[in-house]
C-alpha cells in the first residue's frame, strides 16, 4: 500500500512593517487582488479590519472563509478557522497578523501554527507582520520605547518564509495618518503619538524592519550559494583567507529573569554570525531536584524558552559553575560563551575571583560575551 | 554616518540651516531596487492621497509607458505638460520649469528623477530641476532607481555587468526629507516584465542593497533628531563594533573577528587605542602594527589620550553609539587585581549598556 501523497509545502510570504498602520494589510489585500485577476483561488482565512475604509475596501471581490466563534470566560471570541480553510481548500490564503496569540481553547495556541497547517496543506500563505513582534528583539525594542511587547513569534518562523517583503512608510506620513485618525480612534491616536509612535521609535523600528529583511536576503543568497555554488559567480565580499570553523555559541543559563535576555541576545548574534547556538544550566544533580521549587520551575521556563528558539539544551552536572561551563565548550566546539554579568561579589569571590573571571581564565582559545543589561 | 554627538555649536549650526530651509519645499523620494516595482505607482498613489486631503497636486513629469494601474491614477491629476526638446532626431522632454514655477502648485510630482536633460535645456540634470522647484518652495515627490545612484554604480556594475547612464549624486538623494523603499519580490518583477534579463539572484543582491542604503539614510535622520531633540539616547537600532587595542592584546585575531561581524551585520567598524607613556620600544611596534592592521581591515581608527584608560574607551563607546565592545585579557592575573579589580574588570562592570567580548591574549603573553 502506497502512503497518501503529501502535498508540496504552500508559499510563505510575508508582508513586513515597522508598526500599525504603514499598510501591511493594504498590501497583502492588493496581492491578493492581484492574483484573484489572474485566476487564483484565493480566500482571505482572516482579516482585522480596524474600521480602516481604505483597506476594507481592498477586500472587495474576495472571498472570506467564515470565523470561528469561541466563549472565553462569557465573552465571545473570533478566530481563524483553519479546519474551514483546508475543506474549502484554496490555492492562497490571507491571514492577517501572524504574531497573534489564539483564545485560550483554540486547537493551537499560536496564528502561526495554524498558518503552518495551511502550509503544510500545500496552500500558499499571504500574511502580515510588524517587526517588533521578533522575539530576538523584544529586550532591544522594549529598551527603545518603554513597551514591553506580548505577542511574539520565534524568529524561525519568520526565517523559513519565502520572501519577506518591506511595507515602508516614513514615519511623518504615520503619524500624519494617525492624527487623522485612519488607524485608530481620536483619543487612542492621541496617546499612540506621545507614547509609541514617537519619532524616533517609529524611525528606529523602520531602521530595524530594513536591516532585518536585508539580512534575510542575503542569508537565502547565502545558502544558495552552498546548495550549488554558481558558475562564474561573482566572489563575495568576504575575502576568503582562512577557511575557519563553524562558530558556536553555548548561552549560560541561571534561574534569574536575565536568563532570558540572555538568550534572546545570543539567539540573535547566532543567527547574525550564521552559528551553532547552545544553552546549558550547570546544577549539582541533573534532576534539578536540590533547587528550590521555585529556582526549578524558572530553570526549567528559561530552558523551554531557549528550545522554543530553536536552541539545543542540556543541563550538565557539576558542583564548580564555571569548570562545568569550560568543560562542555571545549567539549562541544563552543567559539564563544555567552554570560550574564555576575551580581553577587562578596568577600569570598573576591579572592577566589567571580565565576566570570573564572570561566574568562579556564576558556583560553575561546571569546566570552558579558551581554548587555537592558534597563530603562 | 553621524559618529559622534555634536557640539553646542554644531546643533546652532544646524537649527540655523534648518531655518535657512524654512521656505524651502519638501523632497520626499521614492527608492526602488529595480525597474517595475511599481515606484511610480507609489508615487502617484501618493498625489492622489494628498489631492484627496485639499493639496495641490500636479504631475511635473510621468513616464510616457506606464501600466493602466498607473495610467489610471496619472488621469486623476493635472499634468503640466513637459516641453519637447529635438536632439539629434529624437523627440525628448524635459520639465517645463518656467510653467511650473507659474503654476506654482503645493506639490509636483516628477518621476525618473535620474534623467539627463538634452543639450541646450535649462539643467543638465533632472535633479537640477527639482532643486529649482524645491527653493521654490514646492514639495516635490519623485522616484528614483538605486542603478542611477552615483556612488553605488561601480558595485552595482559588479553585481549585473551593467552601468546606468544618467545618475543622481548620493548627497541629493541623502538631502531628501523622507525616503521610502519600495519592495517587490523579485519573482514579481520578473512575472511583470517576463522578458527581464537580470535574474533572481541579481535582483536579490539589488535589493538588499537598497534596503541598507535605505537604513543608513534612516539611521542617519534618527540620529539628527535625538540630537535636535538634546536626547542622550541609547537606541542600538543599529550595531556598532568597537575593538580596544593594547601591545599585547591578539589584535589581528579581534580585528578579523570584528570585520567579520561587521560585514554581517553591516554595521559601523571602529578600532581604539589610548595612548600608553613609557612603552618599551618593541610594545610600541606591536601597537603600531596593530593600528595599521586596523586600518587595513577598514576600521575607523581612533587613538586617544587620557590617564583613565577605561573611562576614556567608555566615554568613547558611548559617544559612538557601541553595541559590541571587543576587549582582550591577560591570562596572568596578580593577587593585587584580583582584590581591587583591573581595568578590564573595571571596563566589563562599567560598560553594563553593551555586549562586552573577552578575547585571549596571544599564547606566548
Amino acid at each position: 500500500m502506497t502512503p497518501p501523497a503529501t502535498p508540496a509545502r504552500g508559499r510563505f510570504e510575508i508582508f513586513l512593517g515597522y508598526a500599525a498602520g504603514v499598510g501591511k494589510t493594504y498590501q497583502m489585500l492588493d496581492a491578493g487582488q492581484e492574483l484573484r485577476q489572474k485566476g487564483v483561488d484565493v480566500v482571505i482565512g482572516y482579516f482585522e479590519p480596524h474600521g480602516r475604509k481604505d483597506t476594507i475596501s481592498r477586500t472587495k471581490g474576495l472571498e472570506s472563509v467564515p470565523r470561528r466563534k469561541l466563549e472565553y470566560r462569557g465573552t465571545l471570541f473570533e478566530e481563524m478557522d483553519t479546519d474551514a480553510i483546508l475543506r474549502r481548500k484554496p490555492e492562497v490564503c490571507l491571514v492577517d497578523e501572524l504574531a497573534h496569540t489564539n483564545v485560550p481553547g483554540s486547537e493551537r495556541v499560536k496564528r502561526w501554527q495554524d498558518v503552518h497547517v495551511l502550509l503544510d496543506a500545500g496552500i500558499t500563505v499571504l500574511t502580515s507582520l510588524n517587526v517588533q513582534h521578533l522575539e530576538s528583539l523584544n529586550d532591544q525594542i522594549w529598551q527603545m520605547t518603554g513597551v514591553r511587547v506580548r505577542e511574539t513569534i520565534p524568529d524561525w518562523v519568520v526565517d523559513q518564509a519565502d520572501e519577506i517583503v518591506v511595507v515602508d512608510v516614513t514615519p511623518r506620513a504615520l503619524r500624519h495618518r494617525l492624527e487623522r485618525g485612519v488607524i485608530y480612534s481620536r483619543e487612542k491616536a492621541d496617546k499612540a503619538l506621545e507614547n509609541f509612535f514617537t519619532e524616533q521609535n517609529l524611525s528606529a523600528l523602520r531602521e530595524i524592519a530594513m536591516r532585518h529583511v536585508a539580512h534575510e536576503i542575503e542569508e537565502k543568497l547565502s545558502a544558495q550559494d552552498e546548495l550549488a555554488p554558481e558558475d562564474g559567480a561573482v566572489p563575495s565580499p568576504v575575502p576568503a583567507d582562512t577557511p575557519r570553523r563553524k562558530e558556536c555559541i553555548l548561552i549560560c543559563i541561571d534561574e534569574r529573569p536575565s536568563s532570558i535576555v540572555l538568550i534572546r541576545r545570543g539567539r540573535r548574534v547566532a543567527d547574525y554570525l550564521r552559528a551553532e547556538c547552545l544553552a546549558i544550566y550547570v546544577c549539582r544533580d541533573a534532576s534539578l531536584a536540590s533547587l528550590s521549587a521555585e529556582d526549578r520551575e524558572a530553570v526549567e521556563r528559561h530552558l523551554g524558552f531557549a528550545r522554543n528558539l530553536r536552541i539545543h539544551t542540556e543541563i550538565v552536572e557539576g558542583l564548580d559553575l564555571a569548570a562545568g561551563v569550560v568543560q562542555f565548550a571545549h567539549e562541544h566546539g563552543v567559539t564563544q560563551v555567552f554570560m550574564g554579568r555576575s551580581v553577587s561579589r562578596n568577600w569570598k569571590q573576591r579572592i577566589h575571583g567571580s565565576t566570570l573571571q573564572r570561566v574568562v581564565r579556564l576558556a583560553r582559545d575561546m571569546e566570552i560575551t558579558i551581554v548587555a543589561e537592558r534597563r530603562r | 554616518m553621524p559618529d559622534q554627538r555634536p557640539s553646542p555649536e554644531e546643533l546652532l549650526r544646524r537649527v540655523e540651516a534648518e531655518e535657512r530651509q524654512a521656505g524651502r519645499g519638501r523632497l520626499k523620494i521614492f527608492l526602488g531596487y529595480a525597474s517595475r516595482v511599481g515606484k511610480s505607482f507609489r508615487m502617484l498613489d501618493e498625489g492622489r492621497r494628498r489631492k484627496q486631503r485639499g493639496q495641490d497636486v500636479v504631475i511635473g513629469f510621468i513616464q510616457s509607458k506606464v501600466g493602466p494601474e498607473v495610467q489610471c491614477l496619472v488621469s486623476t491629476l493635472e499634468i503640466i505638460p513637459g516641453l519637447k526638446l529635438q536632439t539629434g532626431g529624437t523627440e525628448e522632454e524635459v520639465l517645463d520649469i518656467v510653467a511650473i514655477l507659474k503654476r506654482h502648485p503645493q506639490v509636483c510630482l516628477v518621476d525618473e528623477l535620474a534623467r539627463d536633460n538634452p543639450p541646450g535645456s535649462r539643467n543638465p540634470k533632472r535633479w537640477q530641476d527639482v532643486q529649482e522647484l524645491l527653493d521654490a518652495g514646492i514639495t516635490v515627490v519623485t522616484a528614483v532607481n538605486l542603478q542611477h545612484i552615483a556612488e553605488l554604480q561601480d558595485t552595482i556594475e559588479k553585481i549585473t555587468g551593467k552601468r546606468a547612464q544618467q545618475s543622481v549624486p548620493e548627497a541629493f538623494i541623502r538631502s531628501a526629507d523622507e525616503i521610502v523603499i519600495v519592495d517587490a519580490p523579485p519573482e514579481d518583477l520578473q512575472q511583470r516584465e517576463p522578458g527581464n534579463a537580470a535574474d533572481t539572484r541579481r535582483l536579490s543582491e539589488l535589493r538588499e542593497m537598497a534596503l541598507l542604503v535605505a537604513a543608513e539614510v534612516v539611521d542617519e535622520q534618527l540620529h539628527q533628531c535625538l540630537q535636535l531633540q538634546g536626547v542622550e539616547m541609547f537606541l542600538g537600532s543599529q550595531e556598532r563594533i568597537l575593538v580596544c587595542i593594547t601591545p599585547r592584546s591578539n589584535a589581528r585575531r579581534m580585528l578579523e573577528s570584528g570585520r567579520r561581524n561587521a560585514e554581517r551585520f553591516h554595521c559601523g567598524f571602529l578600532a581604539v587605542y589610548v595612548r600608553q607613556t613609557g612603552l618599551a620600544p618593541a610594545d610600541e611596534e606591536l601597537v603600531q602594527k596593530h593600528l595599521a592592521l586596523a586600518r587595513e581591515f577598514g576600521a575607523d581608527v581612533h587613538i586617544l589620550d587620557a590617564t583613565d584608560s577605561a573611562q576614556a574607551i567608555l566615554d568613547f563607546a558611548h559617544a559612538h553609539a557601541v553595541t559590541q565592545l571587543f576587549v582582550g585579557h591577560s591570562l596572568t592575573s596578580r593577587w593585587r587585581e584580583v582584590l581591587f579589580g583591573n581595568p578590564l574588570d573595571q571596563l566589563i562592570r562599567a560598560a553594563d549598556a553593551m555586549d562586552v567580548r573577552i578575547f585571549p591574549h596571544r599564547a606566548s603573553s
